[in-house]
């Protein structure tokens, strides 16, 4: 274009751009992402009730969750649930699992090994990567911080 | 006779007749505003394929067999099929044509390619080159999806400026057989880049490049808007539509008065909730092949420009920082 420049054009797109609702966003993400924790805070009071020590109660709720997640997910609801949750939906437990199960669902045409098996962590990959490095520096501070308590 | 007009225009001196045209569009589309003008209209997003790719393969298929049949002509007496998509290799096309017997040419114009199609289809038949030359494309929510940005149940929130795939399909046949639509002029697009990196953002990115092929046009015809009964842009959106005009008025051209994006009218944008509107290259075939070529035909318009738009991106170019190449060919349709 002969009479815009680059910076010109991106600032007049940019002002004309409609923004995210932030406000709006940030209220929904906490409402449905609070309601997730709660449902895990429900589940673990439960398992407390049936008698189960806080050792198995706890991993048995994140299993839960996972599991309640997948299914919504197969059923196609957690993404209509998304929609509205954003990182309510997504930072917990249960978006990690929705990262795991909607690829896998995906690329099921693609064969068992090349498509689901491929692909099963193409989205959780980073999360796992960097999740696991992340521990190892923390293990390692840890470690030193420890060693010079002691 | 040379048939350049200025430096990007070509004038068909024996122009090609549009012979036939036929629109199919999918689940979305049949919510939307445009449902009553496609040929056909599916509702299993799969058309009994076990996969995406193959469904828009058969979605293409079928648009390409319909258009031939109301043309009342062989598949096998075509004497060019130009074809593309949006997939990898363009493979919606090969995987179709493949069973139809006629010479093929793939192309790729991202959603540029309906133009593309039809500017290279007239060059043929209006050089004698072709008698019969058929131009078609495709795309699917679903696989342009999984292609450019996560899977279908993966949980994500749209931004606002994001459009949404159209699926569907247009096909038009050219031929030399005086006919009631003539293709009468051509203007190739340069590649635009303003610099827009967003892929959530294809309006702002490709907007550039409709308006600099228009303003082209206009001086290498000595047109007018105003020449134009209708101005149609691809699938600029909602926010690419707006900046269009704003581009444009700052060349010296308004177009204000006679313009629509195909993307923006495919969808009842609020209630459909679809954010900026329909992209891929599925929106302006669909909408050109299913509303805008009948509306030509009865009269209701006599002269249109039509620009469809492309942005020549990849998701590995944009993980790599770059900004997004843009295109966009004109081609004037007339009642003759």
């Amino acid at each position: 274009m002969s009479n815009v420049g680059k910076k010109e054009y991106q600032a007049m797109a940019n002002a004309r751009a409609k923004k995210s609702p932030l406000g709006k966003d940030c209220l929904f993400a906490f409402l449905i992402g609070g309601a997730i924790c709660a449902i895990g805070q429900i589940l673990l009071d439960l398992y407390k009730r049936f008698g189960l020590s806080n050792d198995i109660a706890l991993p048995l709720v994140s299993i839960t969750l996972v599991a309640i997640s997948a299914i919504l997910t197969g059923f196609k609801v957690y993404g209509k649930i998304a929609k509205y949750g954003g990182a309510g939906t997504l930072v917990p437990i249960t978006g990690f699992a929705n990262s795991i199960v909607s690829p896998a669902m995906e690329y099921k045409p693609e064969g068992w090994i090349l498509g689901v098996g491929v692909k099963m962590f193409s989205i959780a990959g980073p999360v796992l990567v960097y999740g696991g490095l992340t521990s190892v520096i923390a293990g390692l501070i840890y470690y030193f911080i420890k060693g010079a308590s002691m | 006779m040379s048939k350049r007009v200025g430096t990007q225009t070509v004038a068909f001196y024996n122009p090609p007749y549009v012979k036939s045209y036929a629109a199919i569009a999918g689940p979305k589309e049949a919510e939307g505003p445009m449902a009553s003008c496609f040929d056909a209209l599916i509702d299993d997003e799969y058309l009994g394929q076990d996969s995406f790719e193959a469904a828009e393969s058969m979605l293409l298929k079928n648009t390409i067999e319909l258009a031939f049949k109301k043309a009342n002509i062989n598949t096998q007496d075509s004497n060019y099929i130009i074809s593309g998509d949006l997939l990898n290799q363009c493979v919606s096309s090969a995987y179709c044509i493949r069973d139809l017997s006629a010479p093929y040419i793939g192309i790729y114009g991202a959603c540029s390619t309906m133009a593309e199609g039809l500017m290279l289809s007239a060059m043929l038949v209006d050089g004698e080159f072709a008698d019969v030359c058929a131009n078609a494309t495709s795309s699917h929510f679903c696989c342009a999806e999984r292609q450019y940005r996560f899977p279908l149940e993966y949980g994500s929130l749209r931004t606002p400026t994001s459009q949404w795939t159209v699926t569907g399909s247009g096909c038009v046949i050219l031929t030399r057989d005086q006919n009631i639509i003539k293709v009468t002029h051509a203007t190739a697009g340069k590649i635009i880049d303003m610099g827009i990196k967003d892929a959530n953002n294809m309006g702002s990115a490709m907007a550039p490049a409709f308006a600099d092929t228009l303003a082209a046009h206009f001086k290498d015809t000595g047109r007018q808007p105003s020449d134009y009964d209708l101005i149609l842009s691809g699938d600029l959106g909602k926010l690419g539509k707006e900046l269009a005009i704003e581009l444009l008025k700052k060349e010296g051209y308004d177009i204000s008065g006679n313009y629509n994006d195909c993307g923006v009218m495919i969808y009842d944008l609020e209630e459909q909730d679809m954010h900026c509107g329909g992209s891929g290259c599925g929106c302006s075939a669909a909408v050109l092949c299913g509303d805008i070529l009948k509306k030509i035909e009865d009269g209701t318009f006599n002269r249109v420009l039509f620009a469809a738009t492309g942005a020549l991106m990849s998701p590995e170019m944009s993980k790599q920082g770059e900004s997004i190449p843009s295109i966009s060919h004109a081609i004037v349709f007339e009642h003759a």
